[in-house]
């Protein structure tokens, strides 16, 4: 077992790697990922080491890039785009709705679109809109879309090659504001032995309430859990991982006990992802709940300036004020 | 003023002028050599992208302009909204992210926004001002409105898919864009050759059946005179034009940038060509300029700067409150 420790970032580009080494067919293309090694160098080193014909530049032109994808994928290759902000993904919504997510449906199963679209996204880093979005629930939404979010080096080291193994096309969200936070990750245990990529995980245990996270907000609820657990307040953590499919098993399983629940997300709460895995937990748990199941989420704003950023993310505070109001009913 | 009416100027009005655009490309750089300090010492937050080396770009082009004419532009657009006439305090204050920016503090840097000026915004998005100048130019031609809208742009947005649409729309309209490419070479860390497979994008204009010339973007003369002139031709209903002006950018993409896609040694090279020391040499060549002017100019830009920065220190910040207001236009309770 080769146990590292490596920041989130590091774990990506370490996955990456390994997924360039097992398989000729995988591909990289983004903007800037070659030479300058991408704006959060997630793939630095690897042109270099793979050569420029598997670690694309390409031009800016986004919805180029995810049709190119569709391209190279119809013929056999398995490519890894990189959106080079969250922000920017919008000018490729066109190919990943009406042509990623679709083929495989249109053609009944003759087409597999093995494709993974990797987005930054969320806040916290002092950036402002177009560099600090949370578009999830926009794929979530759309039927023939995979859609993961990691949230820890661990995760991000298998989930990326677990990502670029599956025939589907997956929308990869990497939280940005967590690529500098370290972890340990285990780069030498089989891929087949790793958690499965579409399923929750908990993280920690607990028996009053359970606070329901993905990608950066994750550690956000570990911390919430920590702050209180002096308390007497005992908070089960559950990372949900797969944003579609969802795997809500887990989650129903610890809300039976806990009777409370708490999903945060950066995401405006309005038709955001807590929307759908609050409905389906009333439906799977009603009468085990205690109160309803609440939404720590950004605001139903456009992505604020940098000087209200703090204001907007929700933060351990929020989490615990939501959890402290699960006990008002 | 006209090309024409330029050519015949006074040998004084003409110091005058040149004496004009020189201060407009020091307002800009030091303007943004102390923002660079201001980020360091995070009084300035969000993105900062500098035009540092571009200068001849933004003073000669709105030299040529009218205040009628409208400006769309990049999130490289500290220059062009200076340059415009925005005032610097204004600027300064929305850098700050401060209420009294011209933004009100929403906008930040990528995204100065003064409808007084017609400066219709800086745009994080790489080509998202194109289309926004189509629609412009179009409500002008539809109200037989002689007005130009100079849009401005990247060689990187030259890649995106707007710019196509774009140009052909405005050729088969004939609208009056008047399209500036500043071509510094760089698409952030890509080299031009490396993204584009036909590095000469004026004549890719032309292929959308616009006129089309490149310019020096180092020399502020050549760039005033061809914008003139293109927008004379715009203004006489000619249809669009465009304008590939060469230049270069001194400083890193933004502030996170390593820059270790080019050698030193290039930007030493471009350095050699600096639009504001070319046009002190010939100043000075042609007596329009001596030490004590330069010295006046230079104490005047860095009083204009202090004064800004005094009052962005000074001016309030948007109260949190105000986080969820103006989401909409018509006010309703939206965050229940």
């Amino acid at each position: 077992m080769a146990v590292e420790t490596l920041t989130l970032g590091k774990a990506l580009n370490n996955g990456l790697r390994r997924a360039l080494e097992r398989d000729p067919k995988v591909l990289l293309m983004g903007e800037d990922i070659g030479k300058l090694g991408g704006v959060f160098r997630i793939t630095d080193g690897l042109q270099k080491d793979f050569g420029d014909e598997r670690v694309i530049d390409t031009p800016l032109a986004e919805s180029g890039i995810v049709g190119t994808a569709v391209g190279l994928a119809i013929r056999g290759y398995r490519p890894v785009c990189e959106i080079q902000f969250d922000g920017f993904v919008y000018p490729a919504f066109d190919q990943i709705v009406s042509q990623v997510a679709k083929m495989h449906y249109r053609s009944r199963g003759k087409v597999r679109l093995p494709i993974v679209i990797r987005i930054p996204f969320g806040g916290g880093i002092g950036a402002v809109e177009h560099h600090s979005e949370s578009p999830e629930a926009y794929f979530a939404h759309t039927a023939g879309l995979k859609v993961v979010a990691c949230s820890n080096p661990s995760d991000a080291y298998t989930m990326i090659q677990q990502a670029i193994a599956s025939d589907d096309p997956i929308v990869f969200f990497e939280p940005k504001r967590r690529y500098w936070e370290k972890g340990e990750v285990d780069t030498e245990a089989p891929l087949s032995a790793a958690h499965p990529l579409h399923a929750a995980r908990v993280l920690r245990p607990g028996r009053d309430a359970t606070v329901l996270a993905y990608g950066p907000m994750v550690r956000t609820a570990l911390d919430a859990a920590t702050a209180v657990a002096d308390d007497g307040r005992d908070l089960e953590v559950i990372d949900l991982r797969t944003l579609s499919p969802l795997d809500l098993e887990p989650v129903y399983d610890s809300v039976r006990r806990t009777g409370r629940c708490v999903i945060v997300h950066e995401a405006p709460s309005s038709g955001g992802l807590g929307a759908e895995v609050a409905a389906r937990i009333t439906e799977k748990c009603f009468s085990r709940l205690e109160a309803p199941v609440l939404r720590v989420a950004g605001f139903n704003t456009p992505y604020p300036a940098a000087r209200m950023e703090e204001e907007y993310l929700p933060d351990l505070d929020r989490v615990l004020d939501a959890v402290d109001r699960t006990y008002g009913w | 003023m006209t090309t024409a009416d330029l050519a015949a100027a006074a040998p004084t009005d003409r110091a005058e002028h040149h004496y004009e655009l020189l201060r407009q490309m020091l307002r800009i750089r030091r303007f943004e050599e102390r923002c660079v300090q201001l980020y360091s010492a995070t009084k300035i937050r969000g993105f900062l992208h500098l035009y540092i080396g571009e200068e001849a770009v933004a003073a000669g082009a709105m030299a040529a302009l009218t205040p009628a004419d409208a400006i769309v532009s990049t999130y490289r657009e500290h220059g062009h909204a200076l340059a415009r006439g925005i005032a610097m305090h204004s600027v300064m204050a929305e850098m700050y992210g401060k209420a009294t920016g011209c933004s009100r503090g929403r906008g930040g840097s990528m995204h100065l926004f003064d409808a007084a000026t017609r400066f219709y915004g800086g745009n994080a998005i790489v080509g998202g001002g194109l289309p926004l100048a189509v629609g412009l130019a179009l409500a002008d031609q539809m109200a037989d409105r002689p007005v130009v809208t100079a849009c401005f742009f990247g060689d990187g947005a030259v890649a995106e898919g707007e710019f196509h649409e774009c140009l052909n729309l405005a050729a088969l309209w004939h609208l009056p864009v008047l399209f500036c490419c500043e071509n510094n070479l760089y698409a952030m860390g890509t080299r031009i050759d490396r993204a584009h497979a036909v590095t000469n994008l004026a004549a890719r204009a032309a292929a959308y059946g616009l006129s089309a010339v490149d310019v020096d973007g180092m020399d502020v003369l050549a760039v005033e005179t061809q914008t003139r002139a293109a927008a004379e031709f715009v203004r006489a209903g000619h249809g669009p034009y465009f304008l590939e002006f060469r230049t270069y950018r001194y400083r890193a993409h933004s502030m996170y940038d390593p820059d270790r896609y080019r050698e030193k040694a290039e930007i030493a090279q471009w350095q050699q060509h600096d639009p504001i020391d070319a046009l002190v040499r010939r100043m000075r060549g042609d007596a329009e300029l001596d030490d004590d002017a330069l010295a006046r100019l230079d104490a005047e830009i860095a009083a204009e700067i202090d004064a800004a920065v005094q009052a962005a220190e000074e001016a309030p910040l948007e109260p949190i409150e105000d986080l969820t207001r103006f989401v909409y236009a018509e006010s309703r309770s939206h965050d229940g």
